[in-house]
């Protein structure tokens, strides 16, 4: 029958999107353009210098301050986000015991497997995307607008920018399903939800201070949150694809590793919550 | 209904054990004819529930193989678990989701039906489950016994040849098992094959049809009721001052088991089986006669009819050491 497979997907956004507690996740995301273009307007013009990157941009144009939410939320609070939904997944489903609902339904487990990452996805994409949207509607409400000047010095029309920008928020997300993917394979491994949210959280954080530790080098290559602040070359002209490139296989080889690891614990695992 | 020959369900040599080396389950071989109801029983801990989620496929079997509805499980899942309608142990949902959303959820992981009749399925079997009036509620804010009858409409979204229900009446207050029960009762009439655990004898005995009687991981009995009740065996016992010659009075009609039991008083008591298990019962007044013509003072003759519970006692044991 047509769109059947679409219907439990919905059904899964619907979960997702319609839980407060997820719905109260994107609502401090949004906070965090807010907070810092309300800082940045009301401090001194002249504090170039330090602060995250682009922090500087900002006030020569608003659309910097999208790009800086992104750089600040990046690091922890988006990928906490997408630990928080992606580690219910699974083990939320397992510790009401509907999972064993859905599989008698029956519900293919690879199906079920495969709706879930999808909708890990899709959370992550929106996380972006409100982190993204709100900086840019406080950006231009706050600061100047028009032609933007990039890092490289270039300017371009602010047309132009916004698609950089867009492709910046859609290269966050693809690093953020990398999360999604480790998330979703802690959340086979137990029953408690709690439990696969802290551990990918951790995981997260552990890949990140092995990548701030210069011994450590030769292993930065390997570590899925070396290639995260990539982004900054979009907005470079000409564009420097090289770093993008290696993140996103970076995140692609994480993604099939743990969703590997997810789909061969999930499809034999014996179902007795 | 269709003459289909395959059994509902037909398990050989079942097993499961758990990596612990405990063994829930030991080489059952249940067989569960079409269009019957079907008593699942046991104490907790019995295995009952093991055995259901192996037969669902949620657990896999250590050994041993199965089919429900003639198809061979797991392999054939996707094809006849939309034919089986499922509650294992007792309901389960999204608590801030509403009972209808929780149903529509069900219902949108089924590939067998169009999405088109979703809203009816659902209202349907909120409907037949009496629960249309608390459809919008959160399920969080569901007594026990509207969530028991939730989980019920959960197995009940469309017509199924096969319903597996766990203990349906935990939980519920005795109208809501009496409801329970007419619903089974129904659910038979129609044709569907039901498969019911329970650890309450009396209500298997008041809607099945076929018993299944489980004790530490082993079928001890499998029958028809009618069959069970036969093998709870009638007894007699006749109070005597001479109950060595009544008791020889008695083997000698073929009486079963025959012991002495001493009273206090001047008689004593010969407890005896009716039959010896595979011949005609002795008849009483025959027995009275004889005991009567061999001279033998008869003080008393009482029939005893063992209810089930006794019986079910006996197959499973009793006692307040937990089952492992």
């Amino acid at each position: 029958m047509r769109s059947q497979p679409l219907r439990l997907f919905r059904s899964e956004l619907r979960l997702v999107f319609g839980r407060r507690r997820n719905q109260a996740l994107l609502a401090v995301l949004s906070t965090a353009p807010i907070l810092i273009g309300i800082a940045v307007r009301v401090s001194s013009p002249g504090g170039d210098g330090e602060g995250p990157a682009f922090l500087g941009q900002i006030t020569q144009n608003g659309l910097f301050l999208a790009f800086t939410a992104l750089t600040v939320t990046l690091p922890f609070f988006l990928p906490l986000s997408v630990a928080v939904v992606s580690g219910e997944a699974i083990a939320g489903e397992a510790s009401s015991g509907t999972l064993r609902n859905l599989l008698v339904v029956p519900v293919d487990r690879t199906r079920l497997l495969l709706v879930k990452y999808a909708s890990i996805v899709v959370f992550g994409l929106a996380a972006a995307l409100v982190v993204w949207g709100v900086g840019l509607i406080v950006g231009l409400l706050l600061f100047p607008h028009g032609a933007v000047t990039l890092l490289s010095g270039t300017t371009v029309s602010f047309a132009n920018a916004l698609g950089r920008a867009l492709l910046v928020a859609l290269y966050v997300a693809a690093m953020l399903a990398g999360v999604g993917a480790i998330g979703a394979f802690f959340s086979t491994l137990t029953e408690v939800p709690m439990g696969a949210m802290a551990a990918t959280a951790v995981l997260t954080i552990i890949s990140e201070i092995v990548g701030a530790v210069p011994q450590v080098r030769v292993i930065w290559p390997y570590l899925f949150t070396t290639p995260w602040l990539a982004f900054g070359d979009l907005l470079r002209s000409p564009v420097p694809l090289h770093a993008m490139a290696i993140g996103l296989l970076t995140e692609g080889v994480y993604i099939a590793l743990f969703l590997l690891l997810a789909w061969a614990r999930l499809t034999t695992k014996d179902i007795s919550s | 209904m269709p003459a289909d020959p395959s059994p509902a369900i037909a398990t050989r040599g079942l097993t499961k054990r758990f990596r612990s080396g405990q063994v829930a389950v030991d080489g059952i071989d249940l067989m569960v004819p079409r269009g019957c109801v079907y008593g699942f029983l046991g104490p907790n801990g019995s295995g009952k529930t093991t055995t259901i989620r192996m037969l669902l496929g949620l657990v896999s079997a250590t050994e041993g193989e199965h089919e429900l509805l003639g198809e061979s499980m797991p392999a054939h899942a996707a094809s006849v678990l939309p034919r089986v309608g499922a509650l294992v142990e007792g309901p389960a949902f999204h608590p801030y989701l509403s009972g209808r959303a929780n149903l529509m959820r069900l219902d949108a992981g089924d590939r067998s039906v169009a999405a088109a009749g979703a809203g009816r399925r659902v209202d349907e079997a909120l409907e037949r489950v009496g629960l249309a009036a608390a459809a919008g509620k959160r399920y969080r804010n569901y007594s026990l016994g509207m969530r028991q009858r939730l989980g019920l409409a959960g197995a009940l979204l469309r017509p199924r040849d096969l319903l597996v229900l766990d203990e349906p009446t935990n939980g519920l207050d005795p109208q809501g098992t009496r409801e329970v029960r007419t619903l089974v009762r129904e659910l038979g009439a129609e044709g569907s094959t039901v498969f019911l655990s329970s650890h309450l004898l009396s209500e298997i005995e008041q809607v099945s049809t076929h018993v299944g009687v489980m004790s530490h991981g082993r079928l001890v009995f499998q029958g028809t009721l009618t069959a069970l009740r036969q093998a709870a065996g009638v007894r007699v016992r006749v109070e005597t001052t001479r109950p060595d010659e009544a008791a020889a009075v008695m083997r000698a009609l073929g009486t079963g088991t025959t012991a002495v039991h001493a009273t206090s008083g001047v008689t004593s008591s010969v407890v005896a089986d009716l039959s010896d298990g595979d011949g005609t019962p002795v008849d009483t007044a025959q027995l009275v006669e004889q005991l009567v013509k061999a001279g033998v003072p008869v003080h008393e003759v009482v029939v005893e009819r063992p209810d089930l519970e006794d019986l079910f006692v006996e197959l499973t044991g009793e006692g307040f050491d937990v089952d492992q």
